[in-house]
């Protein structure tokens, strides 16, 4: 899932400080779940700012919604009608989720609430690691199922860099060598022979550009190579 | 400070411990401050952050969560989770400049009526030190453009 983080209260406030009636627009898929702008995160903010507002003497108001996703057209049309009603829109989606809505709203200022951080899983009540950087080219079955390209902070690929002390990262002791890692995993499932294959200079032209992807029912329905 | 300034304290007690020990307090005739305003709840598991800012919004001078001793929760961690929630509320209420303070969590037992009159007084001592919340002198403002007696 996307993870992301609330940005600190005292620029969240400086960015809606010039409006007047602004809609804290939830997501309730993968910031819900990592506590930073589901439908619970969304009512605490705008009771918050609404607060805050008061102290400052603003005449501000704040309302709330939530839809499920804010990356999906079918869910923001849901909000056309109370947008409307708003100066703006304070979105705690991760940055996909603001950037679409802001397309739908393109007259109405349409503020990120959150940072996102990174693509990661859920290791307990309130913490996240980082797993996967996205990067088109999946290296995975090779690597025992441990991500070089995210896990190593130098990126290698074709082993480790020399540096590990003891199976520690050498530009961080509190981590484990990513290779380290790799190599124990494909020795207990006996695939130590992955460690032979050389994994080619990665093919840029595929990550340099904003991501673009069709399913192939999508193609054959519509011809296109949209 | 205004010397007839009396804060009004909204405290959130459950019934199984503190909302006995504040009945008990009663039929022992022990005196303590009457700025409180007492709300019974099944238990303090009930209260959420939200709640917590409401009861500012609504002019709350300071707000108190009273649940059982650690370890005695009638279901169990309700206490628990009712700590964490005012240590996070405290939280968001210093970042938009209300002091924390103004927020208090408790753990009284059934039967410790004394401990209710002192947390009662402690919490009044403290709302009087720390004057009018902010929030509840525009509120008294806003209620008299709208010409509605405070
Ligand atoms: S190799 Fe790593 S960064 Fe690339 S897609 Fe696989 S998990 Fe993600
Ligand atoms: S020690 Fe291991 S994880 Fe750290 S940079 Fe080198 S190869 Fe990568």
């Amino acid at each position: 899932m996307i993870v992301a983080e609330r940005k600190p209260f005292a620029e969240i406030a400086q960015a809606v400080a010039g409006y007047r009636r602004v809609l804290v627009v939830g997501c309730g898929t993968c910031v819900a779940v990592c506590l930073a702008g589901g439908e619970k995160e969304a009512g605490i903010l705008a009771a918050q700012l609404d607060l805050a507002g008061q102290l400052a003497g603003r005449q501000q108001r704040f309302a709330t919604a939530c839809v499920e996703r804010q990356c999906d057209r079918e869910f923001l049309s849901e909000l056309d009608a109370a947008a409307r009603e708003h100066d703006a829109l304070l979105s705690l989606a991760c940055g996909a989720g603001v950037q679409f809505l802001a397309e739908r709203h393109p007259t109405l200022p349409v503020l990120a609430g959150l940072n996102t951080t990174f693509i990661g899983v859920n290791q307990d009540v309130g913490r996240w690691d980082e797993r996967c950087r996205a990067c088109t080219d999946c290296l995975l079955s090779l690597t025992g199922g441990v991500c070089p390209v995210t896990m190593c902070p130098k990126g290698m690929v074709n082993g480790p860099c020399g540096g590990a002390v003891e199976g520690r990262c050498e530009t961080d002791p509190e981590r484990d060598c990513a290779w380290t890692v790799i190599h124990a995993r494909l020795s207990d499932s006996d695939r130590l022979a992955n460690l032979e294959v050389l994994v080619p200079p990665r093919d840029h032209s595929r990550a340099n550009l904003p991501g673009r992807q069709a399913h192939a029912a999508y193609l054959r329905r519509y011809s296109s190579h949209d | 400070m205004d010397a007839r300034y009396e804060p009004k304290i909204l405290a959130l007690i459950c019934t199984y411990c503190t909302y006995t020990a504040a009945d008990m307090a009663g039929s022992l005739r022990l005196q303590y401050p009457p700025n409180v305003r007492v709300v019974k709840l099944l238990c303090t598991g009930k209260v959420d952050v939200l709640h917590l800012l409401a009861a500012f919004k609504a002019g709350a001078d300071a707000v108190m969560v009273s649940g059982c001793e650690i370890g005695d929760c009638h279901f169990l961690e309700g206490n628990l989770r009712a700590k964490e929630r005012v240590a996070h509320a405290k939280e968001l209420i210093a970042e938009i400049g209300l002091e924390p303070e103004r927020l208090e969590m408790f753990h009284i037992g059934a039967s410790d009526a004394p401990q209710w009159a002192k947390a009662v007084e402690m919490m009044t001592r403290r709302a009087k030190e720390l004057g009018p919340s902010p929030l509840r002198k525009l509120e008294a403002a806003a209620l008299a453009a709208e010409g509605v007696a405070a």
